[in-house]
């Protein structure tokens, strides 16, 4: 829009933008109303250069009211992020591009020849579902002893992890270059692959606990009156766990030493008496002992001596 | 059980636990470390809302509108913080408020900058505003914009003469509503001349674009905002909101009505883009994205072939008009103009009738 004064605007209306380059306050403002006065109406000439230009845009009716196509802005502002970089191709697409391999589109719906029936590709009732198959014919090339349809089995797994590995490289590859597809990180998991060499297991709660109660037994006193560090349990000691009775009965209370005494007693002198003795068993271990004590030594330990053996030079030292 | 003797070697037994643990922590990290190659895992999302997400901040060849992220410095006066809120509102659909204070971001010093990186980075803004105020800078206010979530260039402003949006009277009808997009007018030989203030124009036009869009409904225009280069530094910013008034032709007559926030900002600090940056950040591809048309087959006999899917249709199953007594039009106006001249209370009377 050309005034007297021969001011063009600047105006980009995919932006709704318009600048005036030329004005020049006529004279210092006097007031801050005046001043502002002044630019509001500097920006309303401008807002309706604009809006003459987008007016007479051709307009369609819709719901809201009339549309018009704004065209795209000419000021250049920088971008937000990178632009995307081009993904550097997969190995099989580089094989695919070499021996010039089309890519053709595969239906859903095969033709089973088994069945004579026409059976989805992938899912529920597919075309040639693992399970499914009754007879594997022998090839000459087959060892005896091996389970075809094990061997079908675990080749397929052993394909589904190659590929799984294809695939982690070639994303490697990508985000070497840049170019990781949006949805996809890459992070690195805890603990590398170790072939041979058995995981680490981390020392559980219990674990800890009976180790350091084994250095606590190193100790003078048998780690009893280690100090504790805040919140651990008390040392669980190993072996039996004796209760002594006390030597001198509590006043009121049951003479424990007496009743124990009492107790075994009764039962050596009541009716019954010959029941508690198993007297085969008490015969058997009283021979056995005697046994022993004869050959001076355990059977099982030491190999048995042969009498009949004599002893090579044994006289003919003693003459 | 056989008892396990430790040589103390003169820890106590507690110190002996503690090294225990210690040692065995110490093995699987050296473990770890021994292995060169380090085994990576592909981690994608399990959700498809996480993955609308991750697509929607991925870079791309066309751009979504850029977000802004509002901030707080250490201390903030009243006229800071009411300049950040007032702004927050403006900017309603596209910005991100953090109430607050954040005292190790520096804009303009070389580590202060990592904690804004980051936040950029989380809600995915690329513009920032962070106010502060300090017995140096009073009233301070930082814009700056990312690239790559790196900051890309900064410019500070002093807020001087701010009056605040509630402080303006005007007739509610014309209130500009949320979101709409706004048209953007600078004045002065200021914005051509001096690089500072080239770079505010610039930064402005950023800030206040919102999306760029390609159809535009016309009745929706309802804001402007006004930027006027009054000196060498000073540039006096107003939002207005627009009044059309009917002229003899198809373009309407504008007017212009403060409602928004004025204040004068004055230039303190700024720095630009380093070139390489900047010609990276300013390129863009001639490319079109190409839009997959389905349904249109180019034939060499017939020419452009377009196919044409009409579901089945059951002629037993087509549902009819209803024409039941009581949805009939007359009655429903009927029943409205009624209960309209009796009021509410006696509609209960009517019911029980």
């Amino acid at each position: 829009m050309d005034t007297e004064m021969d001011q063009i605007y600047q105006i980009d209306v995919g932006n709704l933008l318009a600048f005036n380059p030329n004005h020049r306050f006529s004279s210092a403002p006097s007031s801050r109303e005046e001043l502002v006065k002044e630019c509001v109406t500097e920006g309303t000439k401008l807002v309706q250069a604009i809006a003459d230009t987008l007016f007479n845009f051709p307009s369609t009716e819709s719901v809201d009211g009339p549309l018009v196509q704004l065209p795209p802005p000419t000021t250049k502002l920088p971008r937000e992020k990178h632009l995307p970089r081009p993904k550097p191709p997969t190995k099989w697409e580089e094989f695919a591009l070499k021996k010039g391999i089309q890519k053709r589109k595969k239906d859903k719906i095969v033709y089973d020849e088994t069945t004579d029936k026409f059976k989805r590709r992938h899912g529920y009732d597919r075309v040639k579902d693992d399970n499914d198959i009754p007879i594997i014919e022998a090839k000459a090339s087959d060892e005896p002893g091996e389970d075809p349809f094990a061997k079908r089995l675990d080749d397929k797994k052993k394909r589904v992890d190659k590929q799984q590995q294809n695939r982690l490289q070639n994303l490697k590859s990508a985000a070497k270059a840049g170019a990781l597809p949006s949805h996809v990180q890459l992070a690195a998991s805890a603990l590398p692959i170790t072939g041979t060499k058995a995981q680490p297991k981390k020392l559980g709660k219990e674990e800890l606990g009976d180790v350091a109660g084994l250095a606590a037994t190193s100790t003078a006193s048998g780690g009893k009156f280690d100090k504790k560090l805040p919140g651990e349990k008390p040392t669980k000691k190993q072996g039996k766990h004796h209760r002594y009775l006390p030597v001198v009965p509590r006043y009121g209370w049951v003479d424990e030493e007496k009743e124990q005494t009492n107790k075994v007693l009764g039962k050596l002198l009541s009716k019954h008496s010959h029941e508690i003795l198993n007297v085969g068993k008490a015969i058997n271990m009283y021979n056995d002992k005697k046994e022993k004590k004869k050959s001076g030594r355990s059977d099982k330990l030491k190999p048995k001596k042969d009498i009949t053996k004599k002893k090579p030079y044994a006289n003919k030292a003693n003459k | 059980r056989k008892r396990f003797e430790v040589k103390t070697l003169g820890f106590s037994s507690l110190e002996l636990k503690n090294l225990i643990f210690f040692l065995g922590a110490v093995g699987r990290v050296a473990e770890v470390a021994g292995k060169s190659s380090v085994m990576m895992e592909i981690r994608t999302p399990k959700t498809h809302k996480a993955k609308r997400v991750l697509e929607k901040r991925a870079p791309k060849l066309v751009e979504n509108g850029k977000k802004t992220l509002i901030l707080h410095g250490t201390k903030t006066s009243a006229t800071v913080s009411s300049v950040l809120m007032e702004l927050y509102r403006l900017k309603k659909g596209g910005a991100i408020k953090y109430s607050r204070r954040n005292e190790n971001i520096r804009p303009f010093e070389s580590g202060g900058e990592t904690s804004l990186e980051f936040f950029s980075l989380k809600t995915d803004c690329s513009i920032f505003v962070y106010g502060s105020h300090t017995k140096k800078r009073p009233d301070n206010l930082v814009l700056g914009r990312m690239y790559d979530h790196h900051v890309y260039d900064l410019i500070e402003v002093g807020i001087e003469n701010f009056k605040s949006l509630l402080s303006f009277s005007y007739d509610k009808k014309i209130a500009p509503h949320e979101g709409s997009k706004p048209f953007i007018c600078f004045t002065g030989e200021g914005f051509e001349n001096v690089p500072e203030l080239k770079q505010l124009k610039e930064v402005l036009t950023d800030l206040f674009r919102g999306e760029v869009v390609e159809n535009l409904n016309l009745t929706g225009l309802d804001r402007a905002y006004i930027c006027t280069a009054v000196s060498p530094t000073k540039v006096f910013l107003t939002h207005c909101a627009i009044k059309l008034k009917k002229s003899g032709t198809i373009v309407p007559r504008i007017e212009l009505v403060e409602v928004g926030p004025s204040m004068d900002l004055v230039i303190r600090r700024n720095r630009l883009p380093n070139e390489g940056l900047r010609k990276e950040a300013m390129k863009s591809s001639k490319d079109k994205p190409k839009k997959k048309v389905k349904n249109v087959d180019q034939d060499d006999v017939l020419g452009k072939l377009g196919r044409v899917y009409i579901p089945e249709q059951e002629v037993g199953k087509i549902p009819l008009p209803d024409k039941s007594k009581g949805v009939k039009r007359e009655r429903r106006e009927g029943k409205v103009k009624k209960n309209k001249e009796e009021g509410s209370a006696s509609k209960k009377l009517k019911e029980s009738e």
